[in-house]
């Protein structure tokens, strides 16, 4: 169990070390100081009040996905479709919310407009996964499609009318269904973006990695991600396990439009919080599983993209995509050589005498 | 004219030619990656960076010729890449596919900066310039059919199945798809034999990418716009079959073609038929998986599996 610890802490540190030197890599070959550029994205991010709520602002819906990314990894399930029921739970709060009157209580707007995020986000999640309950589809396969079909669905709506006439946008949610910023309690904060549904968030965080294993539903999940086989002996029946971690993990990433179209904007455009999704897979590699590691990683992932915008001057902040690509490559290269220099380790002479 | 003569014109099949070209060259290297046993996603990242390549070196040197080159040597690379985190370092190819999309729509985006100082196109450049001019219908197919990007996309389609049907290679490497650990106990170098495949895969989508940029005579930030995702949808609906992956493309671009007619019409339209690629995939991997018509065939048996 220590030696996992420790391999587990190889992998990030691995994971970290390598972005960092692909960022400095990228900035010299700008001709920029690397020490001076980390000095103005810290400066950038967390050196001030309004640039730290940046950072929450753009770490909420990342987080988010991060938890419905890892709720599918713990049942072996690669869920790339985050993106995709993140666009689908947009659209639907966008035009429930519009339609809500503007009268409407926030007690009664904000967990009807959550519902219906989850709901939309589950059902469009539910497609792949009764593709691979049913069929033996692969997920991987079957959502890169749904997230291209919302994307194209996304233009589709605005098209047909949810689109407020004339613009690409739809019109502005209740006044009670959108979540006040955090500027409101925080003076400080003053000018950024980052609003309640961070505490959504970390709701549903704590509720993914503390409560969700000790369900039966969540405990099975896993056990089926560690082993389908002696899963199928023990009669859980993996097929429904495997399409349940899905559809939760849909219904994780909808959430995800809370922040975006709930807290940021109050109402839907195209290309709201694109690329939430991808990011989050991110997020749940590098966070492993854990509350922290989820929180920090979507901070991080949070810091570079804000981050990026304050060296856009110097540096193009696309860069930022790049540093990302080396940390999510690292951690899994990281970890898979860890994985197996553990499996050429000498057992223990007792493990080794219980194998048949 | 009539919706349906205008749908079957000569202009129209003109245009579904040219549009092929990008489908058909990635989901020839989807088919060669896939059939040795690498799952590549990364092919939208490919066709990306290899369109960004052939025009930089096109407009380095002059020559359009230097330029698909280029394009088919950076996809290369990222295949070379792909295959040497997947097979070498046993990284997911899920995990790396989708690095290597990220790490190439943000990377184009700097060369982009770094070589032209804009954020959103290179400057244009000359491509191929040959054959009937005129804007005719008839002129447009002559055009398309005699254009060198179109006759080597063929010409890869033909290859690839020749390669993989009657070579020693072709049978390595599909024996490598279908039974790693049988490949490897008949002394086949597996690992070795799938960063060869996947490396040539990843040209033949860099040829892809090139045939995107010269079509549009420059590079346009993000222009492979989920063609990418297309010829894969395409290389599963074929079942992982050279010849029928070709038409499988053909088809889809027949829809890029019908979506670039409606041009007046309402965008939801366009959005409908843009997303009809995606949800034949979904009917075809739902018929593949309950393998009902012999039309649809399995995904290689050792796909995504390593020899150990």
């Amino acid at each position: 169990m220590k030696r996992e610890h420790e391999a587990e802490a190889l992998s990030v540190v691995t994971g970290l070390a390598a972005g960092w030197l692909a960022f400095a890599v990228i900035v010299w070959l700008h001709g920029e100081s690397p020490r001076e550029m980390a000095g103005l994205l810290v400066g950038g991010t967390w050196g001030t009040a309004y640039g730290a709520g940046q950072v929450i602002f753009k770490a909420t819906p990342i987080l988010f996905c991060g938890i419905a990314v890892h709720i599918g990894l713990r049942a072996g399930l690669f869920n790339i479709g985050a993106e995709g029921q993140m666009t689908i739970a947009s659209l639907v709060i966008a035009a429930v919310g519009a339609s809500l009157g503007a009268s409407t209580p926030a007690l009664l707007a904000v967990p009807l407009m959550l519902g219906c995020a989850a709901i939309a986000g589950a059902l469009w999640a539910a497609v792949p996964a009764l593709l691979r309950a049913k069929l033996g589809a692969h997920e991987v396969i079957s959502t890169i499609m749904t997230n291209r079909i919302a994307d194209a669905l996304v233009g589709v709506a605005l098209g047909l009318g949810l689109a407020e006439k004339g613009t690409v946008r739809s019109a502005d949610i209740a006044k009670g269904a959108r979540l006040p910023r955090l500027e409101a309690f925080l003076p400080s904060l003053r000018g950024s973006a980052a609003n309640t549904s961070v505490f959504v968030a970390l709701v549903v965080l704590l509720l993914a990695t503390v409560l969700w294993p000790r369900s039966r539903a969540g405990r099975e999940q896993w056990l089926v991600g560690l082993n389908p086989v002696a899963c199928a002996a023990e009669k859980i029946s993996v097929p429904r396990r495997l399409a349940e971690a899905l559809i939760v993990s849909g219904a994780v990433a909808g959430l995800a439009s809370a922040a975006t179209v709930m807290g940021y904007k109050g109402y839907y455009e195209g290309g709201l919080g694109a690329g939430a999704g991808f990011t989050g897979l991110a997020v749940a590699l590098l966070g492993r599983g854990r509350t922290s590691g989820l929180i920090l990683a979507a901070l991080l992932f949070g810091t570079l993209d804000q981050g990026g915008l304050a060296l856009n001057a110097h540096i193009p902040r696309e860069s930022m995509q790049v540093v990302q690509a080396v940390v999510i490559v690292a951690v899994a290269l990281g970890d898979a050589r860890v994985r197996a220099f553990m499996a050429r380790m000498p057992r223990p002479a007792a493990a080794a005498k219980a194998q048949p | 004219m009539s919706a349906l003569a205008a749908i079957f014109s000569a202009s129209m099949l003109a245009q579904t030619l040219g549009a092929s070209v990008p489908y058909i060259c990635a989901a020839q290297g989807g088919v060669v990656s896939e059939r040795s046993g690498v799952v590549n996603i990364a092919l939208e990242g490919t066709l990306l960076s290899g369109a960004l390549a052939a025009v930089a070196v096109a407009h380095a040197t002059g020559s359009a010729l230097l330029g698909v080159l280029g394009g088919a040597v950076a996809g290369g690379a990222i295949g070379m890449l792909h295959a040497l985190l997947v097979v070498k370092g046993r990284i997911d190819a899920i995990v790396s596919g989708i690095a290597l999309n990220l790490a190439a729509a943000g990377g184009t985006r700097v060369v982009l900066r770094a070589l032209y100082d804009s954020s959103s196109n290179s400057p244009s450049i000359e491509g191929f310039r040959f054959g009937a001019t005129g804007a005719g219908g008839g002129a447009m197919l002559v055009r398309a059919v005699a254009s060198p990007l179109f006759i080597a996309s063929v010409a890869a389609s033909i290859a690839v199945m020749f390669v993989l049907a009657r070579t020693r290679f072709g049978l390595r490497l599909r024996a490598c798809g279908e039974s790693p650990f049988a490949a490897a106990s008949a002394g086949v170098d597996v690992d070795r034999t799938r960063v060869a495949a996947v490396c040539l895969g990843g040209a033949l989508a860099g040829l892809g990418g090139a045939a995107l940029s010269f079509e549009q005579h420059q590079f346009q930030s993000g222009m492979s716009g989920g063609r990418g995702f297309i010829a894969l949808a395409a290389v599963i609906v074929a079942g992982w079959r050279p010849g029928r992956a070709a038409l499988a493309c053909v088809a889809f671009a027949a829809l890029d073609a019908l979506e670039g007619s409606l041009q007046g019409e309402s965008r939801a339209l366009h959005d409908v038929v843009a997303m009809l690629p995606y949800a034949a995939t979904l009917f075809a991997l739902a018929a593949l998986s309950l393998r009902k018509g012999a039309w649809v065939a399995a995904p290689p048996a050792g796909l995504g599996r390593h020899p150990d």
